[in-house]
């Protein structure tokens, strides 16, 4: 019962997507709400982005310090795989987990309390296509910053491990400086970026469909938000690996 | 002017509507009355095609509405304003934004004249002070107005009311009542209330049609209800003490 009903949703969050992706009915109207997904979203996701980076590539670079300490082993190696964690892994994988809970959830019962207060009623009954109008704008704007996101993390959590080495200074500043340039290579920056964007696209998709088809009241809101962060999860680690696999492996 | 043919709803094999036949006509406020649970607000939700039927057909105007591609549908949904329950007034926009929202989404008028209709449509209903508030901020009464002005916004030729008249006391629901009455009188619209609010039946209700149990049990007009001889539609009616006593007061009288 519960894989049909899985596969029914399936189905119904494909129907949807066919709905939201098509061409907006008014374009300033689609473009006054892109601008309003940009702010709430995507620029009010900043602090937590940023917060979170800091301290966690502060950990990451304390860790590996700690734990990379036989001699045959250069130092700098410290900034090398403390650089390849965050720029590969953290400021898109794990920045997107983080953010399927905030974006996710605003996300979902944004629109699940439209959806049970009739709003999306009232939208359909004026002729406007509800699910373009609601769904596309946030979809877009919120792929569309992400890249800002993943870079503001990059930096962050980069700034995050150079204060540390600066606080204890083990290794030196100069070492890991160093380390994070060595054997850099610039297409991670772009495979991170990519990647976040279609974790992006999953996010704020799935969040809208749990909040398009939520059906009740209030406590059915809330197992719409919860329900889009744990699906959102479990798809951002299931892509996560996919991609991987395809674009590195 | 709306016209529903063999009307038949059912969820999960449970029978809601059954073998519906009605015509609303233009310029009159259509009742669509019953209790609780009758099915009157699943057939609204099929005639603004929210539900859709499972079998039977809802003309409008000699378009037939159900089996419509969704571009169709939405074409025809610009000649219809619908006043929900609850309102349904958009939460992030202010009373005039709520009002010009279908103008910016399908008038060709500039903004400064969109803003004109959306400002003449408040003061029809007089709430133009309000204007700058937001739905948070009004009253019940208020906010059934504010949406009852986004109805009209577009000029519809069809206009459904569901329950406007539910948690306002006596006084407002008189007041949105006659709202209601005098639109469809100067708009011409055909205007379909779903109620079960007698009150609202005897003071605007030009033709009456009664659901019960899923099926229409009785149509008439509003002075043919209080002198029914159908025995479920008296039920219904005379469920009410003050309407006992009315009906009592004119019997004594003769």
């Amino acid at each position: 019962m519960s894989f049909i009903s899985s596969i029914e949703d399936v189905g119904e969050y494909a129907l949807l997507l066919k709905k939201v992706l098509t061409i907006p009915d008014r374009m300033s109207e689609f473009m006054k709400e892109f601008m309003k997904g940009v702010f709430f979203l995507g620029v009010n996701s900043i602090w937590i982005v940023v917060i979170i980076s800091f301290f966690i590539g502060a950990v990451i670079v304390l860790q590996i310090a700690l734990n990379i300490d036989s001699p045959m082993l250069p130092r700098f190696t410290v900034g090398v795989v403390s650089r390849e964690i965050i720029l590969l892994e953290f400021s898109s994988t794990i920045m997107c987990l983080i953010l399927a809970g905030k974006v996710g959830s605003n996300v979902a019962s944004e629109i699940g309390t439209m959806r049970i207060t009739e709003q999306i009623d009232a939208l359909d009954i004026m002729g406007v296509n509800s699910a373009n109008y609601l769904i596309f704008p946030k979809i877009a704007s919120f792929v569309a910053f992400m890249p800002v996101l993943v870079v503001f993390s990059m930096f962050t959590g980069l700034s995050g491990g150079y204060i540390i080495c600066l606080v204890l200074g083990t290794p030196s500043v100069e070492t890991y400086v160093y380390g994070i340039q060595a054997f850099f290579r610039e297409s991670f920056i772009w495979y991170s970026i990519f990647k976040s964007m279609l974790f992006g696209f999953i996010i704020a998709s799935v969040a809208a469909y749990f909040g398009y088809t939520a059906k009740g009241g209030a406590l059915e809101v809330g197992q719409a938000s919860t329900n889009s962060v744990v699906i959102n999860s479990v798809l951002i680690l299931v892509c996560d690996l996919v991609f991987t696999q395809l674009a590195l492996g | 002017m709306i016209e529903v043919k063999n009307l038949r709803k059912e969820f999960d094999g449970e029978v809601v509507l059954d073998n519906i036949n009605a015509s609303f006509q233009n310029g009159m406020v259509n009742m669509i009355i019953g209790k609780s649970g009758s099915g009157k607000t699943v057939l609204l939700k099929c005639l603004v095609g929210l539900m859709a039927p499972t079998s039977g057909d809802i003309r409008y105007d000699g378009r037939n509405f159900v089996g419509l591609k969704s571009k169709e549908v939405r074409r025809l949904r610009r000649d219809i304003g619908m006043l929900f329950q609850g309102a349904a007034l958009f939460d992030s926009r202010t009373v005039l934004e709520n009002v010009m929202f279908p103008l910016d989404m399908f008038s060709r008028k500039n903004r400064r004249e969109r803003k004109k209709r959306a400002e003449f449509c408040l003061e029809r209903v007089n709430l133009l002070e309000a204007a700058h508030l937001y739905p948070s901020e009004i009253s019940g009464g208020m906010k059934k107005r504010a949406a009852i002005a986004r109805a009209i916004a577009l000029n519809p030729k069809y206009l459904f009311c569901d329950e406007p008249n539910s948690g306002l006391d006596p006084k407002t629901s008189q007041l949105i009542d006659e709202l209601i009455f005098d639109l469809t009188k100067d708009f011409s619209m055909t205007t379909i209330v779903v109620s079960h609010d007698m009150n609202s039946v005897i003071n605007i209700g030009d033709k009456v049609i009664f659901i019960n149990e899923g099926v229409k049990e009785w149509e008439g007009n509003k002075s043919e209800v209080m002198g029914t001889d159908n025995e479920k539609l008296n039920d219904f009616v005379f469920a009410s003490d003050l309407f006992k006593k009315i009906k009592e007061a004119e019997e004594e009288k003769g």
